[in-house]
């Protein structure tokens, strides 16, 4: 009491703020130099590899032959032909797999979601769906096979792949579906139910057009991811270099198997047509990225 | 209208409405089921095949390194090798990926502004959307011979720790669990980060607001309310990267060099992971015995990652059991 009388200039208490101490501020910038630097460590692969690729097939995409020819007849060490056998396997069978995996996903989603009340056996669909998404692409591949060739007898096909791929495709539509179904209002569903509108119509009429958008942008996803796997492609169907349309039967290129098949090819074409084929996977499921993108961005669930 | 209210209409209204939701119903629920059984196939009919060749097994399927399926009569394989360079190269993956993820993931939400930080995420996706073939290409003609330095210089001076001693093929082209260690990890990054990301930006704002009112600086307040936080999802994450790595297999294939003698516990082996080595037959599967063997080796890999995924399951799970 004194001493404030005494010193008026004096403050009553010292500062309630003071510096950090200098060993506490070098722990933060180093952290937040750290933290920088991972992200720089993780960009670095992407750009060497994107410029490898690039680099390495920009100029078998310049031939215009390239995208509406196939390798028939075209022998390993001619610059000449193009992957449009391969294109279109990988298409198809990614297509053929979404025909199957999307219903059965969607269904699974609203079961979950509309039905499933967090159950007993919700709650193992949802741990099965955790499980099927770590299976991987070969153990999916081996089931397939040891389904349809060596149980029921039938040949290798395009068919057999698009069914593995089904395995790989299902939890992530599963998952994007519930996630999308889930952000729809409970309003929504409780004014269609007051005009007296049954469960099934609500849903079908109701909760999936106001999740359309994002459950299209999840499909899109999971295809994109399933036209990269190699694994069952190596396993279920023999390689073609000429075109094949039919799925059920015969062997078919996909882009994956043909890179995989051209790698044992020393000549400069074949390395060509590595990288080329390497490029234009990279670009087809960047563009499936690109459009499910375009989509959620232009239509998101209005939640409130 | 209001004659239905007392006439024949209402019941038969409801039960065609019960009929439609009882259709809906059971289409959903038969749905959950396919997915539900189709895991339980997968398991019965590996073993289904698988038996068969176990029984012809002539050596211990655990303990032995040899692989000859060639002659039907006289069947002997065992995965000892193949379980050796599957866990080293995920190990390796696991040990590159999660500091690196973790760091990803506090940069993308605790540093940098939400606004800024979209773009740079959609950047890592893009790492997930690369093909695991063309990792493979990549892996095996540019980034294993630009290894190649630094896998001798770790061999030379560190070839004391039996992790970095000579392995069983040439250093040279860099074909070895090094490369592919290091491949692995790039390919399971993704997933690691949009993980943990997803826990680190829940971490309760009441938490973060306090830790900083009481002066702690930004690393501080990660340290004591972010990291606790987020810990089970970000093990979690890396649990489900782990299950990436034990399973990829192009990228394996292409990368490592197949090895006359067997594996020395060393990151400069070559040789073959499960998924790689039942790739590597597939043209071949053709004498069931011979493909049950491969069949068997997948089964092993399928209860291995199956064990990975519910284990991370069941962190996420107690973690978020423990958040709310």
């Amino acid at each position: 009491m004194t001493a404030v009388l005494t010193d008026p200039n004096r403050p009553a208490q010292a500062p309630a703020f003071q510096k950090i101490s200098t060993a506490r501020q070098i722990k933060n910038r180093l952290a937040t130099v750290l933290t920088g630097l991972t992200f720089l460590v993780a960009v670095i692969p992407l750009v060497w590899l994107l410029y490898t690729v690039i680099s390495n097939g920009y100029e078998a995409l310049l031939n215009g032959d390239w995208w509406f020819k196939s390798l028939k007849g075209v022998l390993p060490e001619q610059f000449t032909g193009g992957v449009y056998h391969a294109l279109y396997g990988s298409i198809v069978q990614a297509l053929v797999c979404a025909l199957i995996a999307v219903p059965i996903g969607i269904l699974t989603a609203i079961y979950l979601v509309e039905y499933g009340n967090n159950g007993r056996f919700a709650r193992i669909t949802t741990f099965m769906v955790d499980i099927l998404s770590g299976v991987p692409s070969i153990v999916a591949a081996l089931f397939v096979f040891a389904l349809w060739v060596t149980t029921f007898g039938l040949e290798t096909s395009a068919f057999a792949v698009s069914l593995a791929l089904v395995l790989l495709m299902l939890p992530v539509v599963v998952r994007s579906t519930e996630e999308m179904l889930r952000l729809v209002p409970d309003e929504l569903r409780e004014a269609s139910y007051a005009l007296g509108v049954p469960k099934w119509k609500t849903i079908v009429k109701i909760v999936l057009p106001t999740a359309l958008s994002g459950i299209v942008t999840g499909v899109m996803l999971a295809t994109a991811r399933v036209m990269g796997e190699t694994a069952p492609v190596l396993v279920l169907v023999g390689y073609s270099r000429s075109i094949n349309f039919d799925v059920f039967d015969g062997n078919m290129a996909s882009l994956p198997l043909l890179i995989y098949n051209e790698l044992l090819n020393p000549e400069p074409a074949g390395q060509l047509r590595v990288w080329g084929a390497a490029l234009t996977l990279i670009l087809l499921i960047m563009f499936f990225n690109l459009v499910a993108t375009v989509i959620s961005r232009f239509s998101a669930i209005k939640t409130k | 209208m209001t004659d239905n209210v007392t006439g024949s209409s209402p019941p038969a209204r409801s039960t065609g409405r019960r009929r439609g939701d009882g259709i809906f119903r059971s289409m959903t629920t038969g749905s959950s089921l396919v997915i539900v059984v189709s895991i339980g196939l997968i398991g019965l009919f590996l073993l289904i095949q698988a038996v068969p060749s176990l029984q012809a097994n002539t050596i211990n399927f655990f303990t032995s390194a040899e692989w000859s399926t060639g002659d039907v009569g006289n069947l002997a394989f065992g995965i000892r090798d193949l379980l050796v360079v599957t866990v080293l190269s995920s190990l390796l993956a696991l040990a590159i990926a999660m500091p690196i993820a973790m760091g990803i993931a506090l940069f993308l939400t605790h540093y940098l502004p939400p606004k800024i930080a979209q773009p740079f995420a959609y950047v890592i996706d893009l790492l997930a959307a690369v093909p695991s073939i063309v990792f493979g290409l990549w892996g095996a003609k540019v980034l294993g011979p630009s290894l190649e330095p630094i896998a001798t210089f770790l061999n030379e001076n560190l070839s004391w720790i039996p992790l970095f001693s000579d392995g069983n093929v040439s250093l040279s082209g860099g074909g070895n669990i090094f490369t592919a260690g290091i491949v692995l990890a790039i390919m399971i990054l993704p997933i690691i980060t949009a993980v943990s990301r997803e826990v680190f930006r829940q971490t309760p704002a009441m938490q973060i607001e306090g830790a900083l009112a009481l002066g702690a600086t930004r690393w501080e307040m990660i340290r004591t309310t972010v990291l606790p936080f987020g810990r089970s999802g970000y093990i979690a994450g890396s649990m489900l990267g782990l299950g990436r790595a034990l399973g990829e297999t192009v990228a394996v294939l292409i990368i490592l060099r197949s090895a006359s003698s067997s594996s020395t516990f060393s990151f400069f082996d070559g040789g073959y992971t499960f998924a790689s080595k039942i790739a590597s037959a597939a043209p071949e599967f053709s004498e069931p015995l011979s493909t049950g063997a491969y069949i068997a080796a997948g089964l092993v890999l399928f209860v291995f990652t199956f064990a990975v995924n519910a284990l991370a399951r069941y962190i996420a799970g107690r973690g978020k059991a423990k958040a709310s």
